[in-house]
């Protein structure tokens, strides 16, 4: 391709991190995927940040909690008053979308942070120093991974006392295990490598050999997994509030809201979709959210997979 | 190999010493009287929360509680479910025979389904079918399942009223429940114990109880499965020994069916210890949508109801689960590749 070649030669005066980082970036966003997935999530951004002018807090000490009009379980349709309608307990279905997607940053970037911080630090220092620290710990992800993650998630809320934070917390304190199988596998492939006995040999100290040799080359999986779990751990959130392990009644928050519409979800039989309006909204909100985060993921994993990317 | 199989059974024992160290350690932070739960095994039990105390020493160090609480399971005494209103090893057996159904009808399923989607999938890359799975995949695996459950049944039964949730219509079940002679629950599962009984109106009525169920847990599992396959399809295709097939004239189907499929197989296997995790997480959602009283359901209302004996017997279960399944995944994987060696 002749253009390209103009280009390369444009390039070329680049910083040549500069210039990776502009390819990893088209790469990215050649792909259908990766633009929906980052409209979407910009949505989402947008309506977390403006939420206090999209939908103004009755009380401004707890705005996380749904204003409601009566207490009649039965929902009401969207109306002029409430666009989307009320659900069980009159409850403001537009409030707790517009501030259920605050909560779903919070669960997802909590957990995914903590679990990410602890696992990455955890499995590099394993990875690369190895011996009885390495051992010991891997046998005790063994144990960790030998529980399914929604068992032991209840497990942990159940000791520690239910509530929207504990569950950030369980899944939290589960999900490292991921990370750390995932860079050690990353750390150990790079250990051995020709540039990391260089630098080695020149005297670099470890620390300084991890933060500029090996993590940056390990990162992607993380990175990809990351984006992925962003979407997966806001699902078992919301399955646990589901269940009734999360915050109490009328916080904003997808799961809640789902349970909230349970009972309604077969209307009188004249009319059995009557109560559609319950379950759409906060429904379509987990799935849209969810969606994006795997788009994205989805994305990562082609712009960072060697083996594709120079095609 | 048999020495493969005895380390990996010593590996067994020290996982489940882990994972009971682990749930005990978090049942710790709880106040004597709800750990008593723990121990009882009558009603009668359940109004001398002290003496139970006591007998176990709950107030003691946690080491000596350990210790006490072993001697106890060997015994097979796993305490008492506030949910089931019986002791917990007993209930065990009420509850995992629903669960066992789901996923007896779910696996072959997803098995076959995958890996035929997966192999198209593979075979004809970049195609519209490859494209039309890749984003049911994706969609897929951001549909949460408990919501996924819930819209079936919005569909299907509220609109259609088809598929009722539940295991067995109402009037059948009291039936069951009158009549414990005449109707006898050989294996706990109402479609097997119906044909064994001669009552094939129980089998369709419980088969009709578990469309939505199965489909629901097929569709969960169902994605990993295919993406997996389809990437060891591609990467299977582009080998030599598959061109020296296309040079000498084989034919297509051939090809791809006698020649890649096999060894495309080969990853497949190292994740179905997911797929089995999948599983498990999937029927604890599906079984609360769909108001099945299996594991998954006694699990998420024991929870609700902090019944720690249950949390515990359950983690240790699911536990065992894995490692065994894992093991016989690892025993199948060396059969399959005669290239891996277990050491």
């Amino acid at each position: 391709m002749k253009s390209s070649t103009a280009v390369d030669a444009v390039q070329a005066h680049e910083h040549p991190r500069l210039r990776e980082l502009k390819f990893t970036l088209g790469r990215i966003f050649r792909n259908p995927s990766a633009v929906i997935g980052v409209v979407l999530l910009t949505f989402f951004v947008g309506v977390a940040i403006a939420a206090p002018y999209l939908a103004p807090p009755k009380y401004a000490h707890a705005p996380y909690q749904m204003p409601h009009k009566g207490f009649s379980p039965t929902p009401k349709a969207p109306s002029e008053r409430f666009i989307m309608g009320t659900t069980s307990g009159q409850y403001d279905i537009f409030y707790g979308v517009v501030w259920g997607t605050r909560t779903a940053f919070k669960i997802g970037l909590f957990v995914v942070g903590i679990a990410g911080l602890v696992g990455v630090t955890l499995g590099v220092v394993a990875g690369y120093y190895g011996g009885w620290f390495d051992e010991i710990l891997m046998r005790f992800v063994d144990i960790v991974w030998s529980i399914p993650l929604l068992v032991l998630a209840m497990t942990i809320v159940v000791a520690f006392g239910r509530g929207l934070e504990n569950i950030m917390i369980a899944l939290a304190l589960i999900e490292w295990r991921w990370y750390v199988r995932v860079i050690r596998s990353e750390v150990l492939k790079l250990r051995n490598q020709e540039f990391v006995q260089a630098a080695k040999l020149m005297g670099v100290s470890d620390r300084k050999i991890i933060l500029r040799h090996i993590l940056p080359n390990s990162i992607y999986p993380v990175l990809i997994m990351g984006s992925m779990d962003m979407g997966s751990m806001v699902i078992s959130a919301s399955f646990l509030s589901f269940v009734g392990l999360g915050a109490p009644k009328g916080y904003a928050d997808w799961g809640q809201m789902v349970a909230l519409a349970r009972n309604y979800i077969v209307g009188p039989s004249h009319d059995p979709l009557q109560f559609w309006y319950t379950i759409f909204f906060p429904g379509i909100c987990i799935v849209l959210f969810v969606l994006a985060w795997n788009l994205l993921g989805d994305a990562l994993r082609d712009a960072f997979d060697p083996k594709l990317r120079r095609r | 190999m048999t020495a493969y199989i005895i380390r990996r059974l010593i590996f067994l024992v020290f996982v489940l010493f882990g994972v009971s160290i682990l749930i005990f350690g978090l049942l710790s932070t709880f106040s004597p009287e709800r750990r008593a739960a723990a121990y009882v095994t009558t009603p009668q039990q359940a109004e001398n929360i002290p003496l139970i105390i006591k007998e176990y020493g709950l107030d003691k160090p946690i080491y000596v509680q350990y210790g006490k609480w072993v001697q106890q399971v060997a015994k097979g005494n796993l305490g008492w479910s506030l949910v089931a209103a019986r002791p917990v090893a007993q209930a065990f057996w009420n509850y995992f025979p629903t669960t066992l159904e789901l996923n007896l009808f779910a696996s072959p399923i997803v098995v076959i389904l995958g890996i035929w989607l997966g192999t198209m999938a593979g075979v004809h890359r970049d195609s519209v079918f490859d494209h039309g799975t890749r984003i049911a995949a994706i969609v897929g695996w951001s549909l949460p399942t408990f919501l996924f459950a819930l819209i079936l049944l919005m569909v299907f039964y509220g609109y259609f009223n088809l598929f009722p949730p539940g295991i067995l219509s109402s009037e059948l079940s009291l039936w069951v429940a009158n009549d414990p002679t005449e109707f006898i629950r050989y294996t706990g599962m109402y479609t097997i114990d119906g044909m064994l009984n001669g009552r094939f109106d129980i089998t369709l009525n419980a088969l009709s109880h578990l469309v939505l169920p199965v489909i629901t847990q097929v569709i969960v599992v169902v994605a990993l499965l295919m993406r997996v396959m389809r990437s060891g399809m591609i990467e299977e295709m582009s080998k030599d020994y598959i061109i020296t097939a296309q040079a000498k004239g084989a034919d297509f189907k051939t090809i791809y069916t006698k020649h890649a499929k096999p060894n495309a197989l080969i990853p497949v296997i190292t994740v179905a210890g997911q797929l089995v995790a999948l599983s498990m997480e999937g029927s604890i959602a599906v079984e609360v949508v769909f108001n099945r009283q299996g594991m998954g359901w006694w699990l998420a209302e024991s929870a609700t109801q902090l019944d720690m004996p249950v949390l515990m017997c359950v983690c240790m279960f699911a536990g065992l689960v894995f490692v065994i399944s894992n093991l016989i995944i690892d025993i199948m994987y060396a059969y399959i590749d005669p290239r891996i060696r277990l050491h």
